[in-house]
């Protein structure tokens, strides 16, 4: 959104730059359970977004005056390595980080059934390993299947997809050429059960018209995430139980 | 001590043919049955709320957790380690999301007000049980029962709370079997920590023993093969008393 380019982001025949239509999502990678010393943990590949979530909890929440008499909280926690990008990023947390720790909090939320913990805190942790525009719906893609790794109780898992705009053309999923040169950006969250949205941004401009569309084919794709998430939950098990009947 | 509870689980479990693994927001029945445990009911379709195996009961259908942290209930038998001290009460890590206060009250001992610590101090590993949890998650846990002590010598192993019926096995075939056969002493807290206590060498027969049924608990015939295994360390002078009762 940013820059200007004379590269053609979307060609006379609608393929965008790497080969995509633009109604298609990059390639999605989900695994449930990878590290050990968490409560839960997933790792997440959207195209070249690498992301690895983990979560604590529910445990006692500190410091005490966030702790919330009738229920849990969710803290996240957005990190971006110093490595994730091609200019080295300066660590520690910035206005962006703690903007999408925020958002991803509040999405969560939504899903965990947070009464069930009173004055608990449920911790989630997500840290990106490699950036390529759409880290955040990679993050709170990992989040969620870390939560239900984590075995906390929550309605449904939250896939989340970006949806945007880039040489006139509604597009799917954007990557980082059509992100920074691209004309919108809008990140969105369901609940897949019943197509609720918990995450929802804009950055950049589009008409109601576009936007509609966009949302669409979020919503669709996000259906497609959704179906990879239950799955890598599935084979953490299935996979244990074909090693030990052997 | 409570293990007819956990072994009621255990005979349901056995009794279905399938084990069907569920994740959030997968729809556990659509015909009217009544929602169970970790199950929730949105537009006349039960739904999962926790990962875990899909469980059938007379008209309700719910879910068994494979993952998740420890909720303590009133009755429960738990191990504990103390992690703080007061004037008047000892603080208990139940591995519970709270903490349990332990008052002088609900010691066998007289303890005069600020002499708690000569009774009990940091690190010690008391067995308890849990009186009450009420609506806000208090817990209140007591030590004026027969059994409960403090814990000395011995070993102590910590194991997934979900798994804990696993260890007790179908009423308590599994852990008469491990104290036959090893001849320890063994206590299982309802909070998936373990104490053994034995000859060095049965003792880490015991805990390996414990640690292989925590990570095959999702087979079957495990009885068998933890008895195999334990032979094939142990030689058994005498016949296997299958009835063997505490």
């Amino acid at each position: 959104m940013s820059g200007h380019t004379d590269m053609v982001l979307v060609d006379e025949n609608g393929m965008r730059i790497d080969g995509r239509t633009a109604d298609q999502h990059r390639p999605f990678k989900v695994e449930a359970g990878v590290l050990n010393n968490a409560d839960g943990s997933a790792y997440v590949e959207i195209g070249k977004n690498k992301v690895l979530a983990a979560v604590y909890g529910p445990r006692e929440c500190h410091p005490r005056h966030l702790q919330n008499p009738t229920k849990a909280i969710v803290q996240c926690k957005y990190n971006m390595q110093a490595f994730s990008v091609s200019d080295r990023k300066r660590p520690g947390p910035d206005r962006r980080s703690i903007e999408i720790s925020k958002i991803i909090s509040e999405a969560l939320e939504k899903v965990v059934l947070t009464e069930l913990y009173p004055r608990a805190s449920i911790d989630v942790y997500i840290e990106i390993l490699q950036a390529n525009a759409g880290t955040r719906c990679a993050g709170l893609t990992a989040a969620s299947v870390a939560l239900a790794d984590a075995g906390i109780p929550m309605r449904d898992i939250v896939p989340a997809l970006a949806a945007g705009k880039a040489d006139g053309h509604v597009l799917l999923d954007l990557n980082k050429e059509e992100d920074n040169y691209g004309q919108a950006d809008v990140p969105i969250a369901i609940i897949p059960s019943t197509d609720e949205i918990v995450l929802l941004q804009m950055d950049g401009n589009m008409t109601r018209e576009e936007f509609d569309h966009g949302i669409e084919m979020a919503v669709a794709g996000c259906h497609e995430l959704y179906e990879l998430q239950k799955d890598a939950l599935k084979r953490r098990y299935s996979k244990k139980a074909e090693e030990e009947s052997e | 001590m409570n293990y007819i509870r956990e072994s009621d689980k255990m005979e349901k479990r056995n009794a279905r043919q399938t084990r069907e693994i569920v994740v959030p927001g997968d729809i556990l029945d659509g015909t009217g049955m009544r929602p169970g445990e970790n199950a929730y009911v949105l537009d006349g379709k039960v739904r999962a709320c926790v990962m875990g195996v899909r469980n059938v009961f007379q008209n309700t259908v719910g879910v068994i957790p494979l993952r998740g942290c420890y909720m303590p209930t009133s009755g429960d038998t738990v191990i504990g380690v103390i992690e703080d001290i007061g004037p008047s009460n000892w603080l208990v890590d139940i591995s519970a999301p709270y903490p349990a206060p332990l008052h002088v009250s609900e010691v066998p001992w007289k303890v005069e007000f600020g002499d708690t610590s000569r009774y009990l101090t940091l690190g010690d590993v008391v067995l308890l049980k849990v009186l009450a949890v009420d609506e806000s998650k208090k817990i209140s846990v007591t030590m004026k029962d027969s059994g409960l002590r403090k814990i000395e010598g011995g070993r102590l192993v910590k194991v997934s709370h979900s798994k804990v019926s696993r260890v007790i096995g179908k009423s308590g075939s599994m852990i008469s079997m491990l104290k036959n056969m090893t001849d320890c002493r063994i206590t299982v807290g309802q909070n998936g920590l373990i104490w053994v206590d034995g000859d060095d060498e049965n003792a880490d027969v015991a805990v390996d023993a414990i640690k292989m049924i925590e990570e095959q608990a999702q087979s079957s015939n495990l009885t068998d093969r933890i008895k195999e295994f334990i032979e094939s360390k142990i030689p058994q002078d005498e016949e296997y008393d299958d009835e063997g009762d505490e």
